[in-house]
């Protein structure tokens, strides 16, 4: 059977949520048919990629707004999942965030992105509905 | 943030009790270490065992207390990681970093 999913969740932007949302995320990922691969792991990565997508909107681009909200949409087509975070912040520049290597050891921050980038396939940050979406694509099998 | 602190011979224990260490409570562990290296605290060690979940904002904590660690003169090792969170150790080259036990008692003989 092909996976026909479409979530979508609407939070304040507070850190608080986290945990929900990235149980959900992990908890569809148990409901997927057809996925080669262990499903506890696709579920953390997904659990992961969630986090750490909704901390960066709730954090670098919405933080001048305490009130907002942030959008999150969860879609799975047949072997293909696609998680967009939506802030309507003032955004930052996803190219100044270095493609490829892992970040030094020794800093603090500066992990988020390089670890979205390394579960998912392909990462990008644009402008959406008079704000922006952070759109993560991943093939599964 | 549910936080265990117990002395066990000269190693302070810190014991998280909590599923998720994250953005939204890693700040508090971070106090907690930063009050234990400035009371005095040498080698000071991080129980994981009940951390099922770890993101870049906890990962980021332990490693600012890696480097209050070696400002004091002190260490900071990490213990009993479950498979998801020694996960994201790997994938961020972290496991280099960092002394990590498998269990509580094997940290404790490693003093």
């Amino acid at each position: 059977m092909k996976n026909n999913i479409d979530i979508q969740i609407t939070v304040p932007n507070q850190t608080r949520y986290l945990s929900l949302v990235g149980r959900i995320g992990e908890n569809m990922a148990r409901e997927l048919d057809n996925v080669p691969g262990d499903r506890e792991t696709l579920g953390h990565h997904i659990n992961v990629v969630l986090t750490e997508a909704l901390v960066n909107a709730i954090k670098h681009a919405s933080a001048s707004a305490p009130d907002n909200q942030v959008q999150i949409r969860i879609n799975v087509r047949d072997k293909e999942l696609v998680i967009r975070v939506y802030d309507n912040g003032q955004g930052f520049d996803l190219d100044l965030v270095p493609a490829n290597g892992c970040p030094d050891p020794l800093n603090e921050r500066g992990r988020g992105i390089f670890i979205i980038r390394s579960l998912m396939d392909s990462v990008e940050y644009k402008k959406a509905n008079g704000g922006n979406v952070l759109e993560m694509k991943k093939k599964l099998g | 943030m549910n936080l265990k602190t117990e002395l066990n011979g000269t190693v302070m224990v810190v014991i998280v009790r909590e599923e998720r260490l994250d953005a939204h409570n890693s700040e508090e562990l971070k106090a907690e270490i930063n009050r234990l290296f400035d009371s005095g605290t040498k080698d000071l060690l991080v129980d994981l065992k009940e951390v099922r979940f770890i993101d870049s904002s906890g990962l980021g904590v332990l490693v600012s207390g890696f480097k209050n660690a070696a400002t004091h003169q002190g260490s900071i090792k990490l213990c009993s990681l479950q498979t998801q969170v020694k996960s994201m150790f790997e994938l961020t080259r972290l496991h280099r970093v960092f002394d990590i036990y498998q269990t509580m008692d094997e940290a404790l003989e490693s003093y």
